[in-house]
């Protein structure tokens, strides 16, 4: 019998740190800790040490004294007695409206210059094209400049819309007037839009609006079982009942009667009789300026996605579509885009991360975002440079990855399924 | 039978119908295929009308000679008649040098001037592989060129720091044999740090006091326009590929300390604005360092922009690296290659080519961004030097000129980055599909 020995037994060298394969991954590892641990060592101490100077140790209180800054657009309740700690909530709330509102009509945007752009019309696809690669090769804060710019410096005044009564017997027309049908003013004081009114609304203005939400939840859950069942019909007969105006009336009559019980009306603004415009909601022309600009710049973006989306369903899975026999309507939707939306999503989505923090640029046209109020006027006013930087990015940091944790939940729910 | 007929030649071919051939043909094919088609091409051309309607005459009617905005108008209506609109160019002649090179001394500007010249050869052989190689040489001392010519001083700062470099690449070679690739890159690196922070500075002095050469110093405040721009974005695009290749390596390798340590760092700038970085160089740099040390603001903004523009690199190479197919890497292996050469013998090159399109497109967002220095009071070309321009008496008012100037230049150097890229692209396709 033949004896098999074991393995010789190496003692372990110093020298084996470095030669080793299998320990030369240790020994990289603690030197690059190390090194990294020293410099977070050093650049801390340097920092406490640079504070103690300025005799301004680390801390958070500021965020609990009086702000005394006015801000031009609120969500929430603020005034200038408000904390410093609220003013970032007000920022904070207007990034979020700004990127939430941007994302929507750059997507809205984005998908039909996408789709034009491969469209057989030369000349739809050469315009496309043009704004695709102008927005794309030129700075967004150019485009926020040139929006914001003559917003604020060549908008008429609200009382150049005035209308007098000499002026109406001696019919001169007011200086500047109002558009989309009378219904929305551009001023250089801010964009005067209608808001809502409800002659017969709830004490509370909560209670109506959960009203509303209340009935269009219903809505949409009477609409769902309603194709619900149109799918169980069809695939029980093979003959699907029409549900078309079943469905609109179930959508909008319980909304429409709910709108009009509670005298549902819209408040469009009046020409100033002395200075201001009466009603109406006052919409800041920064924010104005600010959605269009990371709109059209963001949509040129989505629009490239969503083409190279398109463009990369194969040509046969239209065809094969065909030849089941599905029409061109339910080849879009069955066949070409939920393959082309898995494409489409991950890029869309970091273009929405972007967008989110492109929003800072709000500083060229003095928006009141989170940098507007933690990162500029109230770090210049208590001089926490440290801790509103700090902070400010911190929150940035959380909102980004909040939304792109979502996006891997998103991306292994579609991901091809693979044995 | 014999009174059969039959056809001895053939029958000239007719001409198509007339919508089926030349003008017509491309007219109907492509502009008025159908209801819906017409539809969009009737509401495109009324598009095109009401915007050429308005810009064409205010372009024709430009004025390129005049001193202020108030002459600009009046040779424009006496021109072109009341109420006639003109653009006024002549603003950007009086500026030009403003734009281009802020206040940087008006004397000087040969040197500015020098440095981009030398910048278009030394990136030649980079871009164009028919380019002799040689060149390369050039390309490489080109920093140490470039940044005598633009900031001037002593002839000595600049040798001395590349020769930092000499001594990494001499440790290296030296240690090579003796303890490997990894340790001997450790301690080249090690060699060169300890040159620089220990021996660059007195040897420079004592050189520059027994042999004073150099050039009039400029400081960075001086600096502005697409001087300012160019200089940002040259020197964070060619530090940040290389930094984010490693980054992406990294963020690949099978190290867990170093792989945590990348993706924290690649989350992080990723997760905040970059306007939030350039401010930290330029409010936040001074409490992390020494007291008293006090470096300047364009390498400050040049160091986080390079860091920004890392991480998203380093994230498109990785999806290049998680492209490739892992018969490659496995391969790489089978032929006993190390990591390292592993790496550059076969992964990153086909690695980086998949990845091309997203690393040049990181680099023009990266130029782009160039702009949002002037929150930190420098004086880039699109915000900086037009308020400057705007708050100029004899040009207030003046409002769409110097945005469509510096738009435009921005788009020609964006728009040719994008056009070599899909240059790039098609040289290095290599299926034949």
């Amino acid at each position: 019998m033949t004896m098999i020995n074991a393995a010789p037994r190496d003692d372990f060298r110093l020298s084996m740190l470095i030669y080793d394969t299998r320990y030369r991954a240790i020994t990289i590892q603690l030197f690059v800790l190390a090194l990294v641990l020293a410099a977070i060592w050093w650049l801390g101490s340097n920092l406490q040490a640079n504070l103690e100077a300025k005799g301004r140790p680390l801390s958070f209180e500021f965020l609990w004294s009086r702000a005394g800054y006015d801000i031009g657009q609120t969500f929430i309740p603020y005034t200038s007695d408000s904390t410093h700690f609220r003013a970032m909530l007000v920022g904070l709330l207007n990034t979020l409206v700004l990127a939430l509102l941007g994302c929507f009509f750059a997507t809205i945007i984005g998908v039909i210059v996408g789709v034009l752009r491969l469209s057989k019309n030369w000349l739809v696809a050469l315009l496309t094209s043009i704004y695709v690669e102008i927005f794309r090769n030129i700075p967004l804060l150019l485009w926020i400049l040139v929006i914001f710019v003559p917003l604020y410096e060549m908008t008429p005044a609200p009382n150049a819309f005035k209308v007098t009564d000499e002026m109406i017997a001696s019919g001169t027309e007011p200086a500047a007037s109002m558009i989309l049908g009378g219904t929305v003013a551009v001023t250089n004081r801010g964009t005067y839009i209608p808001g809502f009114l409800f002659d017969r609304g709830f004490e509370a203005g909560w209670m109506t609006a959960l009203a509303i939400f209340l009935v269009i939840g219903g809505s949409l859950a009477a609409h769902l079982t309603l194709t619900a069942r149109a799918r169980r019909v069809q695939e029980a007969t093979g003959v699907r009942p029409t549900t078309w105006w079943k469905s609109l009336i179930v959508l909008f009559a319980p909304l429409a009667l709910l709108l009009w019980s509670l005298g549902f009306h819209l408040d469009i603004p009046q020409p100033p009789t002395r200075f201001n415009f009466e009603g109406g909601v006052v919409v800041q022309n920064p924010f104005v300026a600010m959605l269009i600009a990371l709109s059209l710049y963001t949509g040129a973006f989505i629009a490239e996605i969503v083409r190279a989306g398109i463009q990369s369903v194969s040509r046969g899975q239209t065809e094969a579509a065909f030849a089941l026999g599905l029409r061109p309507n339910r080849t879009m939707n069955l066949v070409i885009l939920p393959q082309a939306l898995r494409v489409i999503i991950p890029p869309l989505i970091s273009q929405f991360l972007n967008l989110t923090k492109n929003t800072s640029l709000g500083i060229a046209a003095s928006y009141a975002d989170l940098r507007g109020t933690l990162g500029g006027v109230t770090l210049n006013q208590t001089g926490r440079e440290v801790e509103a930087m700090l902070l400010m990015m911190l929150i940035y940091l959380s909102i980004s990855l909040i939304i792109s944790s979502l996006m891997n939940v998103y991306n292994r729910s579609v991901q091809l399924k693979e044995r | 039978m014999s009174d059969a007929f039959f056809r001895t030649e053939m029958t000239p071919p007719k001409a198509p119908p007339i919508t089926e051939r030349g003008v017509v043909k491309w007219l109907r094919e492509n502009l008025f295929a159908g209801p819906y088609n017409t539809i969009l091409t009737l509401v495109a051309l009324y598009v095109l009308y009401l915007f050429l309607s308005s810009v064409i005459p205010w372009l024709l009617n430009g004025v390129w000679n005049a001193n202020s905005l108030q002459e600009c108008r009046e040779i424009v209506t006496a021109s072109a008649g009341e109420g006639a609109t003109g653009a006024c160019w002549a603003m950007i002649r009086e500026r030009w040098n403003q734009f281009l090179f802020g206040l940087y001394p008006q004397d000087l500007y040969w040197r500015p001037a020098v440095a981009l010249g030398l910048l278009l050869v030394a990136i030649a052989p980079v871009l164009f592989p028919k380019v002799p190689r040689q060149l390369f040489w050039l390309t490489l001392f080109y920093p140490a060129i470039a940044f005598f010519l633009l900031w001037g001083g002593s002839i000595w700062t600049p040798i001395v720091a590349m020769m930092g470099f000499g001594v990494m690449a001499l440790a290296y070679r030296l240690l090579v044999p003796l303890s490997g690739v990894t340790v001997a890159a450790m301690l080249g690196v090690l060699a060169a740090v300890l040159w620089w922070l220990f021996i660059d500075a007195p040897l420079a002095e004592a050189l520059s006091a027994a042999l004073p050469v150099g050039l009039q110093s400029v400081g960075s405040d001086q600096f502005g326009g697409f001087l300012l721009a160019l200089v940002i974005g040259v020197t964070a695009i060619s530090f940040s590929l290389p930094l984010g290749i490693l980054l992406a390596l990294g963020r690949q390798s099978d190290l867990p300390v170093v792989k945590m340590l990348c993706v924290g760092f690649i989350e992080f700038i990723r997760g905040v604005p970059l306007i939030t970085l350039i401010f930290t160089a330029a409010l936040l740099l001074g409490y992390f360092l020494p007291r008293g040390t006090n470096f300047d603001t364009i390498l400050r903004v040049i160091i986080l922009v390079t860091f920004f523009a890392a991480a998203y690199l380093a994230e498109v190479i990785r999806g290049g690296l998680a492209a490739l197919p892992r018969g490659q890497y496995e391969a790489a292996d089978a032929l006993g290659l190390d990591y390292w050469r592993a790496q550059r013998l076969i992964i990153l090159p086909q690695a980086l080519k998949i990845s091309i399109p997203g690393i040049v497109s990181t680099f023009i967002g990266l130029f782009k961004d160039t702009t949002l220095v002037s929150f930190v009071a420098l004086l880039d070309p699109l915000r900086g030097v037009t308020s400057v321009v705007r708050a100029d008496l004899n040009w207030k008012g003046i409002y769409w000129e110097p945005y469509i100037f510096v738009g435009a230049i921005f788009f020609v150097i964006c728009f040719g980055m994008s056009r070599y890229s899909m240059y790039l692209e098609k040289k290095l396709k290599t299926d034949h599909r």
